[in-house]
């Protein structure tokens, strides 16, 4: 595990406020997904999971034939697919694309496709303008800072902290209250949506046999990004696409269920194509970009290949013990939670933090949850599996690997194994019944160390099992 | 251009063949329940009063006309072309703008008056949610852009849900560039999770059902 890995979970524990505010937002969220795939409302859940992953998995097996119908069903509606390898390759689109037609505004909704490849930043490099509109993340724009929460991405902040950076970016008077807040926001961003050239886009499906991408929000923005602009990009990952329209059905129905609880989002949009002949708006240009940026590392091995699946509702992050105790900023890439402790080893390779996989319960909670059963758990260990092999290579594990020889031979010898027991019962100095914090010096170091350093140990029992019942 | 290098790389490792065809997708599954019309309005009704919108039923296009110019009030308003709404004799309303075919024009009449009012190709009972087809009687921005939104329609296209629209739209694209669903008024909840509505979409929403 990484210092910096170490420090920002350090900094997030000791932070009261913030610990209430991770524990409070997903608590709320978990709740409200609860209630709303109870079977009392909503019996064939289980069934519709095992039809989203079944449909996740023909899609993913057969990822080639369905990017290629995909590009074939946008281009017979007039729009324009172009395939990218990385971020770098995106912000030449763009950027081309904007010095062709003259373009320095963008509007962006939320993505987190263009997070991964730090769009906004590459794009305002060249001189471009390019604005978030989705309020949590138009906010954690003005405060430059990335997104704690797949869906909710400024659960951190409160209403005092929103102030202060409307106040600090916008020279807006000082005020706390969140509908003032919001109605600020939405006049500023109602300008850039009238007045901007390009419109931004994520896309949470690829439509297959429709040429469509599909939009899901609560507040307008995509739709206002879709609509408003001459020129609508979206930038997808290839993973995203699935096979039929017809499909939606169940998909639509586990992922706002699953993300905030809702039955539907407010909008969901269904976009093919720039504006055909006799629409009256809409935009003139529609662009697709299909990114790899390392998705394509996933998919030679077939378990860990179950990680594209995933349609970002942010399920297992509410209901992780981890996430909600450390929150997202600990995380070291944009992906946090569960699904971030999956993908961005796979993404940035394990070296990018060797500690992520390992910061995890495995109690099984985000498995349980996720609407396309994508197995994280598993995914875990065999992650696991791959950094302790790399560092037995490199040779930086010997000490641990002693330590579980010398484990594996006590549990073989129950003479030892009692001898032991009775020195730890002896050597537990405190004897007020207390639970032990700290052990000898001697015994404090390396691997036992580091596993003491974040657990108690209960107080060993006056009597052992084995002298009890030698007393029966 | 990347296309072929990223196409190469996902066939290598998925070990396919360029132009290998897919096998048979699972079968669609789409299961549409018997509800019965009365109940697809309760059902539409409880739904949106439960995200603060409101459904106002009347039995003939000209009780509609009367909701809405009581709505309305004397609030500014632009209505769409759609055919059911000159049925109803809505765009003779006073303070109401009709017959916009120009974008410029509407975008301009969008951003200033108070309400927008459109039809709807569909309603979905049991999320409580308005579909709508951009076409040229129907625009996008009417539904976005102003503060307020009505929408009017008659009951026989309230679908049971989803599974409904999807099996009677199995292609949406085949017909326009974009369908919305619109379920509720535009809301955020990304400050200390308080829900707030009317973000950058309408934070009023109403419902005629007629007929």
């Amino acid at each position: 595990m990484s210092r910096a890995f170490q420090q920002q979970i350090h900094n997030t524990l000791a932070d009261a406020r913030l610990q209430e505010a991770i524990y409070t937002a997903t608590g709320r969220l978990k709740d409200s997904r609860r209630a709303v795939i109870a079977d009392s409302v909503l019996p064939d859940y289980q069934e519709l999971r095992t039809q989203a992953n079944l449909l996740k998995q023909h899609a993913i097996d057969n990822l080639d034939y369905y990017l290629e119908q995909f590009q074939g069903s946008v281009e017979a509606h007039g729009g324009r697919v172009t395939w990218c390898k990385d971020g770098t390759e995106v912000a030449d689109f763009v950027l081309s694309l904007a010095k062709q037609r003259g373009a320095r505004l963008i509007v962006k909704s939320k993505s987190m496709t263009t997070e991964e490849i730090d769009l906004n930043e590459r794009l305002e490099h060249h001189g471009l303008e390019s604005v978030e509109t989705d309020l949590g993340e138009y906010i954690l724009q003005l405060a430059h800072e990335r997104p704690y929460h797949i869906v909710a991405p400024a659960l951190h902040k409160t209403r005092y902290d929103v102030a202060n950076i409307l106040t600090e970016r916008l020279h807006a008077p000082h005020d706390t209250i969140i509908e003032n807040q919001t109605a600020l926001a939405r006049s500023v961003l109602r300008q850039k949506f009238l007045a901007a050239d390009i419109g931004i886009t994520g896309a949470n499906f690829l439509v297959a046999d429709s040429g469509a991408i599909v939009l899901v929000e609560n507040e307008g923005n995509a739709r206002l990004t879709t609509s408003a602009p001459k020129i609508h990009i979206a930038v997808a990952g290839i993973e995203k696409v699935i096979p039929r329209a017809q499909d939606l059905a169940v998909f639509l129905k586990l992922l706002a269920r699953s993300a905030t609880g809702q039955l539907l989002s407010v909008y969901t949009s269904f976009l093919s194509g720039p504006r055909r002949p006799g629409e009256i708006d809409g935009p003139d240009e529609f662009h697709v970009v299909l990114l790899d940026n390392g998705r394509t590392r996933l998919l030679p091995n077939r378990e860990r290949r179950q990680s594209l699946y995933c349609i970002r509702c942010g399920a297992c992050l509410n209901t992780c013990p981890v996430y909600r105790k450390i929150g997202g900023h600990s995380f070291p890439w944009v992906y946090s939670g569960p699904i971030g402790a999956i993908i961005t080893p796979q993404f940035m390779g394990p070296a990018h933090e060797p500690g992520l996989p390992f910061a995890s319960s495995l109690c099984g909670a985000c498995a349980e949850v996720c609407p396309v059963k994508i197995d994280i758990p598993k995914i875990l260990l065999d992650l696991r599996s791959e950094v302790h092999k790399t560092e037995a290579q490199a040779g930086k594990n010997r000490l641990e690997k002693f330590v579980f020889r010398a484990f594996a031979w006590l549990m073989r010898h129950p003479r030892a194994y009692e001898i032991a027991g009775r020195l730890a019962a002896l050597s537990s100095s405190s004897g007020d019944g207390g639970w032990i914090r700290r052990v000898p010096a001697l015994l404090n170091v390396g691997p036992l160390r580091a596993w003491l350093s974040q657990r108690d140990l209960p107080p060993p029992p006056a009597r052992s099992f084995r002298q009890l019942w030698r007393r029966r | 251009m990347s296309r072929e290098d990223v196409l190469h790389r996902v066939r290598t490792a998925l070990g396919r063949d360029a132009g290998q065809p897919a096998p048979a997708p699972p079968p669609v599954r789409l299961r549409i329940p018997e509800v019965s019309p009365e109940a697809r309005i309760a059902s539409m009704t409880a739904r949106l009063e439960a995200l603060a919108g409101r459904v106002c039923r009347v039995s003939t296009p000209a009780a509609a006309r009367a909701a809405v110019a009581e709505i309305l009030g004397d609030r500014t308003a632009i209505i769409s072309n759609a055919p059911y709404l000159k049925e109803c004799g809505l765009s003779t309303l006073p303070g109401v703008r009709s017959g916009i075919y120009d974008r410029d024009q509407l975008r301009a009449l969008c951003s200033t008056l108070d309400v927008g009012i459109t039809s709807a190709d569909y309603a979905l009972a049991d999320t409580g949610t308005l579909v709508l087809l951009s076409s040229p009687q129907e625009a996008r921005l009417i539904s976005l852009l102003p503060p307020a939104h009505i929408a009017v329609l008659p009951c026989s296209r309230l679908l049971t849900g989803l599974d409904e629209l999807f099996s009677s739209r199995p292609d949406p694209a085949a017909v326009s560039s974009s369908m919305v669903l619109i379920t509720g008024p535009s809301r955020t909840a990304d400050i200390e999770q308080i829900l707030v509505r009317g973000v950058h979409g309408p934070g009023q929403i109403t419902v005629i059902l007629v007929g």
